[in-house]
C-alpha cells in the first residue's frame, strides 16, 4: 500500500520554498528539449505553465476540449484575483493572505502549500501587468484593489467583472508565443479520456479528436493535468457546461488518490434558477457585496415588490448575524445564511428561493456612475438574463454549485501519488481546504503555472534525461485504448429511450438535495442508493446517438455523465466519513446553538486521500494529517 | 410557445450542407436561444435523428464559443449579446428563425453549426502578445499608467474572439478583431517595445489568411457582441503606417 508523503521541505515555513528553490535538481537546456510533457488543460493554470515550461525549453503538448485554448472556464471568473501586495498600506503580508486562506479553509488545507500561494501571489501580479493585463487604475496611474470575502484587507486586483477573461488571456497570449517558436505544440478540440502509466510512472495520454472521433496515443515523460474541477456534476452550477471531471477521474482510476472529495464550494450569489430547462446558472460576483447588502423581508412570505418594503421591515441578515464582516461574510457562511431564511420561508420572488441584493444605499452615497463603473458589465449581464435593471430594484440571488476545494491530491511538488503525474489548479486539492476565499483561485492558477510548477517539474526531470522518448505502440497504451473503445462502444450500443441530459439533471438534483450547502447522515445514505440506482437505469436505457467517428456532442458528454456517477458516490463517500462540519462541508448533526458550522479537530485534522480499489468495490482511505505550527487553530467566526 | 426553424445542417466538412425546417412546441419566452436547441435536440434524439451540432460553453457570453447567424444576423437581435444571451421572448411566434453558421472563408464549418475559427490563433501567434517570460517583470506599480488609458485598453482588451465581427462584415474582414489587440498593446506602455514589429506581423497573417479589407461599413461594430469600437481599426492603421515609415527609417 502507497504510503502518503507530502514531502514538505524541512526549515521554518517562511524559508521553505526559497531552500527548496536553490536546492532542486536541474536539468541543462541541451536535455530540455528531450523531454516531452504532456499538459491537459488550458484555463489560467494550463496556459500559464504552458507558457512558463516552453520558456524553458520543454517540448510541450498541450490540449484542450475546446477549439481554442482561450475559451476555457477560468474565462468566466469575475471579480478579481488577490495579491500580498499591500499596495492599500492597510496591513497586508505574506503570512497575512496566507492566515486568511488557513481560516478562510478552516484549518483543513496543507500550511506549507498555502504560504507558499501566498508567497508567489505578488510576483503574479507583476507577471500578468507586464503582459498587457489591463488591471483597473487609480488616477495617480497605480493598480487599483477592492475587497472581497472573508477578508479585513483590499488586496483584489481587477479589470471590471472580467478579471478571469483579462487574466486568462494574458497566459493564453504567452502560451501562442511559445506555440509560434515551437516550443509548444497545440492540440484543440482533443478530450483526455484515458491516462497511460508504465512500470508504474504517467508516460502519455489517450485523447479523442472531438471532430473525426479518432483516438490518438500521445507520450511524454510527465504528465500534467490542469483540468479544472467538478462542479458540473451538479447539472446546474456557475461553470462552462462542458466542464468536466473525467480527465482527473481516469487518472484516480489509475492510482492517483483522490483528495476532499466532498468539499464543494456553493457560491451564495448566482442568479436564482428560474425555471426547468434551465441549462446553467449565472454567477454575480462576490466583488458585489463590497456595495451591495442583502436582505429578505421580515414578515414571512411577503410578496410586495421590494421597493414597497420599508426600511424598518427589511432583514439584512448577514449585516445582523455577523456585525464584524457583515455582507463580506465568506462564501460558506454566506450561502448556508441564505438557504436558512429561504428554507425558514423568508425567501424572495416567484420561487421563494432567493433574497435580496440591493445597491440603492451605494448607488445614493457614491452615484450610479461608480458603480457602473465598477460593476457595469454584471448589472448587464443580470439583465439579460432576468429583465431586471438592478440600478433600479434589488438582484435576485441564490446559491448555486460552484467550485471544488477537492481534488487529485497532491504533494508539495503539486505531483500526485503517480510519479510523473502532477495536478495544478483547481484540479488539486491543494490550496483552500474546506472553503475558498473569493479571488484566490485566479491567484492559485497562476501561482501553480507561472511559479510553481516550472520549478517541481524540472526536480521530477532531472531523474528522466535518461530516457529516451517514449513510442506509443507500448502495451500499456494498446490496454488503454482499448479501455476507452469499449466504454465508448458500450455507451452507443445501448440505445435505449432517455437523453444523456435527462440523467445529468436528475443526478445533480440528487446531489444537489442530500449532498449540497448542508448533510445529514440519513439523507447521504439515501443519496448513495439513488446514485447507484440512476447509474443502473443509466447504463440500461441511456440513448446516445450517431457514431463514434464523427462529431458527436452527445457521446462527449454521454461519458462525461458516466464518470460522474461513479464520483459522485466518492463524494457521497466522503461526505459520510467527515461528522464533523468545516467550511462548505456542513453536517447537521454537527452544529452549534446558533447554527454555525462546528468542528471536530479532535477527530477530523486531517485531509482524505482515496484510493481506487476495483470496480465496485469500496475505496480505501488514508489520511494526512495536518500540522498547524505556525497559526494557532481557533473557532473560525466572522462574528 | 411554437417554434419554426430552418437550420442549417452538414455532416462534416466535407459534405455538402442543407437547410431543413423543424418545429418546436411548447418552447417557453423565457428560454435561452441555447436553451430552445437543447429543447429541439432532445426531441431529434429521442425521435432516433441527429442533434443539431452547435458550439456553446459558458452560456454567460464570455467564452466565445457561439457563432450561430440567425436571421441573418451573427448572434441574432438585440445590442451587445452573445446567442447564448439571446432569449426566446426576442422572437414573435409564428415566424420561421433561420440559423446558420458564421459564413467566412476564414472559417470553414465541421459540422451543422459549427465552424473552424483557428485562423484568428494564428493571427494573434503571429505577434498578439508581449515578449515577457515568466520571472522577468519588475513591480507592477513601477509602470504608472494614466486610467483613461487603461480604461480605454480594457475596452479593446473584452474582445471574446467570437468572430462576430468577420461574419458580419461583407467583406469577411477580420480588421476589428485584430485592431483590438494591436490597441490594447498599443495604448499600454508595456506594449510599446515590441508596436511596430507586432502591427505588422499580425496584418500580415491577417492578409495571408484571406481575411478582406475594410471598407468603412461599421457591420462589424454594430454587432460585435462586447461593444468593441471600429476607432481601434482607425487606430491600427496609425500604428501600421508609422511602423512601415519607421521600418524604412532604419
Amino acid at each position: 500500500m502507497i504510503k502518503l508523503d507530502s514531502k514538505i521541505p524541512e526549515g521554518p515555513l517562511t524559508e521553505k520554498w526559497t531552500n527548496y528553490r536553490s536546492s532542486h535538481k536541474l536539468v541543462n537546456p541541451a536535455n530540455k528539449k528531450k523531454l516531452d510533457i504532456i499538459l491537459v488543460g488550458t484555463g489560467l493554470a494550463g496556459s500559464a505553465a504552458a507558457s512558463s515550461l516552453g520558456e524553458l525549453g520543454y517540448n510541450v503538448k498541450v490540449f484542450c476540449f475546446q477549439d481554442t485554448p482561450r475559451r476555457a472556464h477560468s474565462v468566466a471568473a469575475q471579480g478579481g484575483i488577490n495579491a500580498a501586495k499591500n499596495y492599500k498600506h492597510d496591513g497586508d503580508s505574506v503570512y497575512r493572505l496566507f492566515y486568511d486562506m488557513i481560516k478562510g479553509g478552516d484549518y483543513r488545507a496543507r500550511e506549507a502549500n498555502v504560504y507558499r500561494a501566498a508567497e508567489v501571489s505578488n510576483a503574479t501580479i507583476d507577471q500578468l501587468t507586464a503582459q498587457g493585463v489591463p488591471f483597473a487604475r487609480e488616477y495617480g496611474g497605480a493598480l487599483d484593489n477592492r475587497s472581497f470575502g472573508g477578508v479585513q484587507v483590499s488586496r483584489t486586483f481587477y479589470a471590471k467583472g472580467q478579471t478571469g477573461q483579462q487574466c486568462l488571456l494574458g497566459a493564453y497570449s504567452g502560451l501562442l508565443r511559445q506555440i509560434g517558436k515551437g516550443t509548444v505544440t497545440m492540440y484543440s478540440r482533443r478530450e483526455m479520456l484515458e491516462l497511460v502509466v508504465i512500470d508504474g510512472k504517467a508516460r502519455g495520454i489517450i485523447t479523442r479528436n472531438l471532430v473525426t472521433g479518432e483516438l490518438e496515443r500521445h507520450s511524454g515523460h510527465a504528465v500534467v493535468l490542469a483540468t479544472g474541477g467538478y462542479g458540473t456534476i451538479y447539472y446546474l452550477s456557475t461553470l462552462a457546461v462542458n466542464s468536466n471531471g473525467s480527465a482527473a477521474w481516469a487518472a484516480y482510476k489509475k492510482g492517483a488518490f483522490f483528495g476532499n472529495p466532498s468539499f464543494v464550494q456553493i457560491h451564495p450569489s448566482s442568479i436564482p434558477v428560474l425555471n426547468d430547462y434551465q441549462s446553467k446558472l449565472t454567477l454575480m460576483s462576490e466583488s458585489l457585496r463590497n456595495d451591495g447588502r442583502v436582505w429578505v423581508p421580515k414578515k414571512k412570505g411577503d410578496k410586495r415588490p421590494a421597493n414597497d418594503i420599508p426600511e424598518d421591515e427589511r432583514d439584512y441578515y448577514l449585516e445582523r448575524r455577523y456585525p464584524a464582516y457583515g455582507n463580506l461574510v465568506p462564501r460558506d457562511v454566506g450561502s448556508r445564511a441564505a438557504k436558512e431564511r429561504c428554507d425558514a420561508g423568508y425567501g424572495v420572488g416567484d420561487t421563494g428561493l432567493a433574497v435580496n441584493l440591493d445597491f440603492k444605499d451605494a448607488i445614493d452615497k457614491q452615484g450610479k456612475k461608480a458603480i457602473e463603473n465598477k460593476y457595469g458589465n454584471l448589472f448587464e449581464m443580470y439583465e439579460k438574463t432576468t429583465g431586471i435593471n438592478s440600478y433600479e430594484e434589488p438582484m435576485r440571488i441564490y446559491p448555486a454549485g460552484h467550485y471544488t476545494m477537492g481534488g487529485l491530491w497532491v504533494d508539495y511538488n503539486l505531483m500526485t501519488t503517480i510519479p510523473g503525474l502532477f495536478a495544478i489548479g483547481e484540479s488539486n486539492f491543494s490550496d483552500h481546504g474546506a472553503n475558498r476565499l473569493g479571488a484566490s483561485s485566479l491567484m492559485q492558477c497562476a501561482g501553480d503555472g507561472y511559479f510553481i510548477i516550472p520549478n517541481t517539474i524540472t526536480s521530477y526531470l532531472a531523474d528522466e534525461i535518461r530516457t529516451p522518448r517514449i513510442p506509443v505502440d507500448k502495451p500499456e497504451f494498446e490496454e488503454a485504448q482499448k479501455t476507452v473503445q469499449e466504454k465508448i462502444h458500450k455507451l452507443l450500443t445501448i440505445n435505449g429511450s432517455q437523453t444523456v441530459t435527462s440523467f445529468h439533471k436528475r443526478l445533480g438534483k440528487i446531489l444537489w438535495d442530500y449532498c449540497g450547502m448542508t448533510r445529514n447522515e440519513a439523507g447521504l445514505k439515501k443519496a448513495m442508493g439513488m446514485v447507484e440506482e440512476l447509474e443502473q437505469e443509466f447504463w440500461r436505457d441511456v440513448k446516445v446517438p450517431a457514431t463514434a467517428n464523427e462529431l458527436n456532442q452527445e457521446l462527449e458528454k454521454a461519458g462525461r455523465v458516466a464518470d460522474f456517477f461513479e464520483l459522485a458516490k466518492l463524494l457521497v463517500t466522503d461526505a459520510l466519513n467527515r461528522k464533523e462540519s468545516c467550511g462548505a462541508h456542513f453536517r447537521e448533526e454537527s452544529q452549534t446553538e446558533t447554527g454555525e458550522a462546528k468542528r471536530d479537530d479532535r477527530n477530523y485534522s486531517y485531509v482524505t486521500a482515496w484510493e481506487y480499489n476495483g470496480e465496485n468495490k469500496p475505496p480505501l482511505m488514508h489520511k494526512e494529517d495536518l500540522k498547524f505550527e505556525n497559526v494557532e487553530v481557533k473557532e473560525r467566526s466572522y462574528k | 410557445m411554437n417554434i419554426k426553424l430552418k437550420v442549417w445542417r452538414q455532416k462534416s466538412a466535407k459534405e455538402k450542407g442543407k437547410f431543413v425546417k423543424y418545429t418546436l412546441e411548447n418552447a417557453s419566452p423565457e428560454m435561452s436561444f441555447l436553451e430552445m436547441l437543447d429543447a429541439l435536440n432532445t426531441k431529434l434524439i429521442l425521435q432516433g435523428d441527429d442533434p443539431v451540432a452547435f458550439e456553446h460553453d459558458c452560456r454567460e457570453g464570455i467564452c466565445g464559443c457561439c457563432s450561430l447567424y440567425i436571421n441573418g444576423r451573427p448572434h441574432g437581435p438585440g445590442e451587445k449579446t452573445t446567442t447564448c444571451e439571446l432569449h426566446m421572448r426576442s422572437f414573435k411566434e409564428g415566424k420561421t428563425i433561420v440559423i446558420e453558421p458564421w459564413r467566412s472563408r476564414g472559417f470553414p464549418v465541421l459540422k451543422d453549426l459549427i465552424v473552424d475559427r483557428h485562423a484568428f490563433d494564428k493571427i494573434l501567434i503571429a505577434g498578439g502578445f508581449i515578449s515577457n517570460e515568466a520571472g522577468t517583470a519588475q513591480d507592477a506599480n513601477s509602470i504608472l499608467i494614466r486610467k483613461d488609458k487603461a480604461d480605454e485598453a480594457f475596452d479593446s482588451a473584452v474582445c471574446i474572439g467570437c468572430a462576430a465581427c468577420v461574419a458580419a462584415c461583407k467583406n469577411a474582414s477580420a480588421m476589428l478583431f485584430v485592431s483590438a489587440k494591436v490597441s490594447q498593446f498599443a495604448l499600454l506602455q508595456q506594449g510599446k517595445v515590441e508596436a511596430k514589429q507586432r502591427v505588422q506581423a499580425m496584418v500580415r497573417k491577417m492578409d495571408e489568411l484571406g481575411f478582406g479589407n475594410c471598407t468603412n461599413t461599421y457591420a462589424c461594430e454594430a454587432e460585435c457582441p462586447k461593444g468593441i469600437s471600429v476607432t481601434n481599426i482607425a487606430r491600427m492603421n496609425r500604428e501600421f503606417f508609422g511602423a512601415r515609415i519607421g521600418t524604412q527609417k532604419s
